[in-house]
């Protein structure tokens, strides 16, 4: 009983401090003069280098919801709905999460590594003893570069899986091509399209504050020190990530539909 | 009329948590001179160091600089402090993805509104000073340890600071190095006669060589606090030790015969590769 409570404040205790941390971060954009150069090293370090990753998900990904919905569809006789399913699926749901995810893979964990190398090896001291604002210098350009990255990356998930969807429906199962594209033309409105890309911006936020977060309080762990101490918030890192995305997602879905 | 820096420590006690590093220390470092901190390894040299800087807030008494109240001090004034001060850090605290050249012109680019190729000249100038040019374009994990301390020395006098503090600048460097460090040190004091410099060391050679000032720390106190030849003039017990590093434990005190049950295992383990 006893440790649920204190489970429970240490939760509310570091969503606030995560908060405020967030707060500080955008606040770095603001002041930060030099923003800019760091910021395309992030949005290369974040995005380019996650492409192909990213495309081979939403390939695979495309091409199991052809396979699932083409198979669910033809019970009711109506394989024709297949262009809507997948497209709504990917752009409402799976490419701003998955992408989300993935990104929380590649890069979110590597920002807590680098960021958690950097505390325990006293380089953020030296960059606040420099006056050089420590949140400017490391986060905030990893917020604006996540706010390019994600949305960006979510569009590239999204239309790779309609491609893969279209592999497995028109080339292997033979649905008429023109009836899969005209689908996802009639079934796709504007609102979906927007409540993808709000969702891959909070996403965004939601993982790189929490990667950062994790990797700037390395020092301040309880569990463990030193370089195990960045292995662990990397893990927490991530793990919370995710359940954030998902949190989130369901909260986003329910203002969405 | 320029501001002394000077530092004042007023009992003050530092820890980490409900661990008390220091207790009740109280000494004074006087502006435009060398003091130097001494004490053993673990004794909290360190952790007094990064209390001065202003990383971490004493549990009691006061830090004075240059006639500021540390603990008391609104944040305008201490990036005001900050910005006077430079600081070498035990192992350097160079950033990993900038190389060295980047790291010590670190502070110009953040900070100032100048060409690149007037920072990268003077990034080299004081570069130069370390003797560090030839590796200006390697990245820190390329240095060897004591070549990181000086990169970090050079970044540290880039912004020419009234205060330099170095946490053992020494440790880690062979004896002609060291000299060389400790003559740089002394070429500083001597170029900028208005700077305060603060070594952290458990470096006798390098205390004779440069100190004018120190404050020597054992279990936690802060036992002598004075002039160098108050330090070498004093009978206290144990500096005179700690000058004449002569220890008082024996041979007798560190040997001990390891488990039988060890070494047959630890034997067994030898002779079967
Ligand atoms: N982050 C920390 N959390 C808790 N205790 C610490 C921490 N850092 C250091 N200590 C403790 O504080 C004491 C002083 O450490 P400190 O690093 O200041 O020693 P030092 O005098 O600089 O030693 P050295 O000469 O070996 O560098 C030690 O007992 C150490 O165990
Ligand atoms: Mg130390």
């Amino acid at each position: 009983m006893g440790r649920c409570v204190r489970f429970v404040c240490n939760m509310l205790a570091s969503t606030g401090a995560a908060t405020i941390f967030f707060g500080k971060g955008l606040l770095g954009i603001v002041e930060s003069g030099r923003i800019g150069r760091r910021t395309v090293a992030q949005i290369y370090a974040i995005g380019c280098q996650s492409i192909f990753v990213i495309m081979l998900i939403g390939f695979f990904c495309g091409m199991v919801l052809g396979l699932q919905g083409y198979y669910t569809l033809v019970k009711f006789g109506s394989v024709g709905l297949l262009g809507s399913a997948i497209s709504l699926t990917l752009i409402r749901e799976l490419g701003p999460v998955l992408t989300a995810i993935m990104l929380t893979g590649r890069a979110g964990s590597s920002m807590t590594a680098e960021i958690g190398v950097m505390r325990i090896s006293d380089q953020i001291d030296a960059l606040d003893v420099m006056d050089i604002n420590s949140m400017a210098y490391l986060v905030s350009p990893r917020l604006l570069a996540s706010l390019v990255a994600f949305p960006l990356l979510t569009a590239l998930f999204d239309v790779i899986g309609i491609l893969g969807g279209y592999v497995t429906g028109v080339l292997m199962l033979g649905i008429n091509e023109g009836v899969y594209f005209y689908r996802i033309e009639a079934s796709v409105l504007p609102i979906d399209v927007w409540g993808g890309f709000v969702k891959s911006l909070v996403f965004a936020l939601l993982v790189t504050t929490v990667c950062c977060y994790q990797g700037y309080t390395t020092h301040l762990r309880r569990d463990s020190a030193g370089p195990a101490a960045v292995g662990n918030a990397t893990t927490q890192a991530v793990v919370v990530s995710c359940v954030c995305i998902l949190a989130a997602d369901y909260v986003l879905t329910s203002f969405f539909l | 009329m320029e501001t002394a820096w000077d530092i004042d420590l007023c009992a003050l006690t530092i820890g980490y948590g409900s661990h008390i590093v220091l207790h009740n220390v109280t000494a004074s470092f006087p502006a435009g001179r060398i003091s130097m901190i001494l004490g053993e390894s673990g004794s909290g040299k360190s952790t007094l160091l990064r209390h001065i800087i202003g990383l971490s807030v004493p549990k009691s008494g006061r830090i004075t600089i240059a006639g500021t109240d540390c603990t008391r001090m609104d944040d305008a004034e201490a990036r005001r402090l900050r910005r006077r001060m430079g600081v070498l850090f035990q192992d350097g605290a160079l950033l990993g993805s900038l190389t060295v050249l980047e790291n010590v012109a670190l502070p110009l680019t953040e900070h100032l509104r100048l060409p690149k190729e007037l920072i990268r000249k003077e990034a080299l100038r004081v570069l130069g000073m370390v003797e560090l040019e030839q590796v200006a374009d390697y990245y820190p994990s390329q240095l060897s340890g004591g070549m990181r301390k000086r990169a970090g020395l050079a970044r540290a006098i880039i912004t020419n600071p009234s205060l330099l503090l170095c946490d053992e600048p020494t440790s880690g460097l062979d004896p002609l190095t060291a000299a060389r460090m400790d003559i740089l040190l002394l070429t500083l004091h001597r170029q900028f006669p208005g700077m305060t410099i603060l070594v952290v060391s458990h470096d006798l050679e390098s205390f004779h060589h440069i100190a004018d000032y120190t404050l020597v720390i054992k279990d936690g106190l802060g036992i002598f606090s004075g002039t160098k030849d108050a330090f070498y003039a004093s009978n206290d017990p144990y500096l005179v030790r700690y000058r004449t590093r002569s220890s008082e434990a024996t041979v007798a005190d560190f040997s001990s015969t390891m488990d039988p049950r060890v070494s047959s295992e630890l034997s067994r383990w030898l002779a079967n590769p």
